[in-house]
């Protein structure tokens, strides 16, 4: 009896010191879906999603803090990419995608101040002290941080326009 | 010859004889001509005209950006009006940059390229270089310019040039009349092509309903060893590339190549036609001929019509409508998309204008799936109808892509053959569309990454540069006080 519950105070003392060293030397810095996520995520920093960045989205996410739509630049194929990753069944029917947008210099407006310049996360704003700026449309992803400090309001979100290149049928409407 | 069978296929009615005896005509030129910029696969081509411009027939009025593009040419002489959006000849209805051309009247000629002299001594880049001038795209319907299409000699080892004269749509006779009445031209044409392509043989492929087609075509090759005309068993759609190199040669291309990967070039008889104009005559393509044709027309025929003519005024010349036509058709009834308004141009790619009755149309309302596998057993494509229609319609879109909806090539078998009459084209071409989106999104979204970690490269280089100055700034700055000292 003794030498039952010595053994297994024993054992249970030892393995317990060697889980609790292990946990301290062996540990992982950072949650490695953490990092998974943040891969999927756009990485532009936006911060439309209510975070500072996108490590920090990753972050919530990881810890199933924030929901699958949270991105707006990524958009559905974001929302769905990251829905598998978690294991998630997001229902995205009833996510309305904000529509793609990009941004519009009103030319009359902008006094070339170059703070929409430092802004931009992808380089999409040509332009330089005292001169006109510009908005390279395909390169925009429309984050509208630009927008934001644009001291002028001279900067607005318009929505892309509809083109036949990127227009598709409608799924057909019938009940069965 | 021994033909291979080609799984699936439909019977359906052709029709073809409302407009088969019907000759080639000229229309009167229309009071305006409108030339999108776009009517190929590719980029738009880029207007150098401005509105007040004069321009004369065959000139150069848009040049192609890149190398899938193909450039636009006046088909006949006046004034621009303007270069603006208008409606397109598209399902969607959208606009699109277009331009409004005034004729004159007087349809005089530019000064055109000099035909060149002894195509068959030139080199096949030189015959690839005038067709993209000419602006040709493939006038059997799917406007691919034809010079990059003429160029993969240099990427592939190819075989046959096949000239494709099926014509299997219902209701289309526009190749049919142009290989009784230009069938010499044709002929040259497709030589011309396959001295380009560098293939040793060419063959053409007509469907075997069109008799009088296959016996011009023989005689205008018969002094051409290595130009073999086959009539081809009557079956829709053997006139798709694909699955006429199949019947031809038993090479199956595989899913999501081209014919080219198995050795083979299709090129429609009307591009062939305009390859020799353009080699022959240095004519740039500027008309094309188009059936005009269905149950609710007046007087169906096959007009020769200058790119840009108002589809209204092709129907105006065959006397307008006999009853109001339920359903106005792009291209043949089976593969056709329905036509916005009159009033949209005829493009390089419109093969037909179709006016059909509401009894040609046979509009059913659709009824629950019965399971019956009609669909299945027609698919040309080998692929299970039913079961993808099921997933898209609860959009399990990604399922149905591994189950190959992009292989389907809307051919509408598998729709014509159901009896419960359910939209299954619409359906896939819902799910390429969608795809196609998704693919196109995250193409963006890897761009904008790349772009993002360019820039904070850029910013650190930045941040290090300015480090490195004030770093140096600090070292120099004891050595000018010891300079001073010394002085």
């Amino acid at each position: 009896m003794l030498i039952d519950v010595g053994s297994l105070t024993i054992m249970g003392v030892a393995l317990g010191g060697l889980l609790g060293t292990a946990a301290r030397f062996l540990a992982v810095e950072e949650d490695p879906l953490e990092e998974e996520l943040k891969a999927m995520l756009p990485g532009s920093q936006c911060g439309q999603c209510g975070h500072v960045g996108c490590a920090q989205a990753a972050a919530a996410l990881a810890r199933g803090e924030a929901p699958v739509t949270l991105c707006p630049p990524g958009g559905k194929a974001v929302a769905e990419a990251l829905a598998k990753k978690l294991g998630i069944s997001a229902d995205l029917s009833e996510h309305t995608e904000k529509a793609a947008e990009f941004a519009y210099i009103d030319e009359d407006l902008c006094i070339g101040c170059t703070r929409c310049l430092k802004e931009c996360s992808v380089d999409a704003i040509l332009g330089a002290n005292k001169l006109m700026h510009t908005v390279i449309a395909e390169a925009c992803h429309g984050c509208g941080k630009c927008a934001l400090v644009c001291p002028t309001e001279g900067i607005v979100m318009r929505p892309l326009p509809q083109t036949i290149a990127l227009w598709h049928w409608p799924k057909p409407d019938i009940s069965h | 010859m021994k033909f291979y069978s080609i799984r699936g296929g439909v019977h359906p009615n052709y029709r073809k004889d409302l407009t088969s005896e019907r000759p080639i005509v000229a229309m009167p030129l229309p009071e305006r001509l409108f030339i999108p910029l776009q009517q190929h696969i590719g980029a738009p081509a880029e207007a150098l005209v401005e509105a007040g411009d004069r321009v004369r027939k065959g000139q150069l009025i848009a040049r192609s950006q890149g190398v899938v593009s193909a450039p636009k040419h006046a088909p006949t002489s006046g004034v621009i009006e303007a270069v603006s959006p208008l409606t397109a000849p598209h399902p969607s209805g959208l606009a699109q940059a277009t331009i409004i051309l005034v004729p004159d009247g007087k349809d005089e000629w530019a000064s055109l390229p000099d035909p060149i002299a002894e195509p068959f001594d030139a080199l096949p880049a030189a015959i690839c270089e005038r067709v993209a001038q000419a602006g040709i795209v493939g006038l059997g319907g799917a406007a691919f310019p034809s010079a990059v299409k003429l160029g993969l000699g240099r990427q592939h080892r190819l075989e046959i040039l096949l000239i494709n004269g099926a014509e299997c749509e219902p209701y289309l006779t526009c190749d049919d009349r142009l290989m009784r009445e230009r069938a010499k031209e044709i002929i040259d044409g497709a030589r011309l092509m396959a001295h380009a392509l560098g293939v040793p043989r060419v063959i053409v492929a007509v469907e075997a309903n069109k008799p009088q087609a296959i016996e011009s075509m023989t005689r205008a090759a018969e002094h051409f060893a290595e130009v073999s005309v086959i009539a081809v068993p009557v079956q829709y759609p053997t006139g798709s590339a694909h699955h006429l190199v199949l019947a031809l040669t038993g090479r199956e291309t595989p899913a999501a190549k081209r014919t080219a990967d198995v050795g083979v070039v299709v090129h429609n008889v009307a591009t062939a036609r305009a390859v020799q104009q353009a080699i022959r005559h240095g004519r740039p393509l500027t008309h094309r001929v188009v059936t005009v044709s269905g149950g609710a027309m007046r007087a169906p025929n096959n007009i020769e019509a200058p790119i840009g003519a108002p589809v209204g005024s092709l129907v105006d010349f065959c006397g307008g409508f006999s009853t109001p036509p339920r359903r106005l058709v792009n291209g043949g009834p089976m593969m056709g998309e329905p036509l916005a308004s009159l009033d949209v141009p005829v493009v390089k790619g419109t093969t037909g204008i179709l006016a059909l009755t509401a009894e040609e149309v046979g509009e059913q309302p659709a009824s629950p799936c019965i399971r019956c596998g009609s669909c299945i057993s027609v698919c040309p494509c080998g692929l299970s109808p039913v079961e993808l229609a099921a997933l898209i319609r609860r959009d399990r879109i990604d399922v149905a892509g591994k189950l190959g909806v992009m292989d389907c090539m809307a051919c509408g078998s598998c729709a014509w053959a159901c009896p419960s009459h359910l939209p299954l084209v619409q359906y896939f071409n819902y799910a390429k569309g969608r795809l196609n989106a998704e693919a196109l999104a995250q193409r963006k979204i890897e761009r904008t990454r790349t772009l993002v970690e360019a820039h904070n490269l850029r910013q650190e280089k930045a941040v290090a540069a300015s480090q490195a100055v004030a770093a140096a700034r600090k070292t120099s700055q004891p050595r000018l006080q010891a300079t001073e000292v010394v002085e």
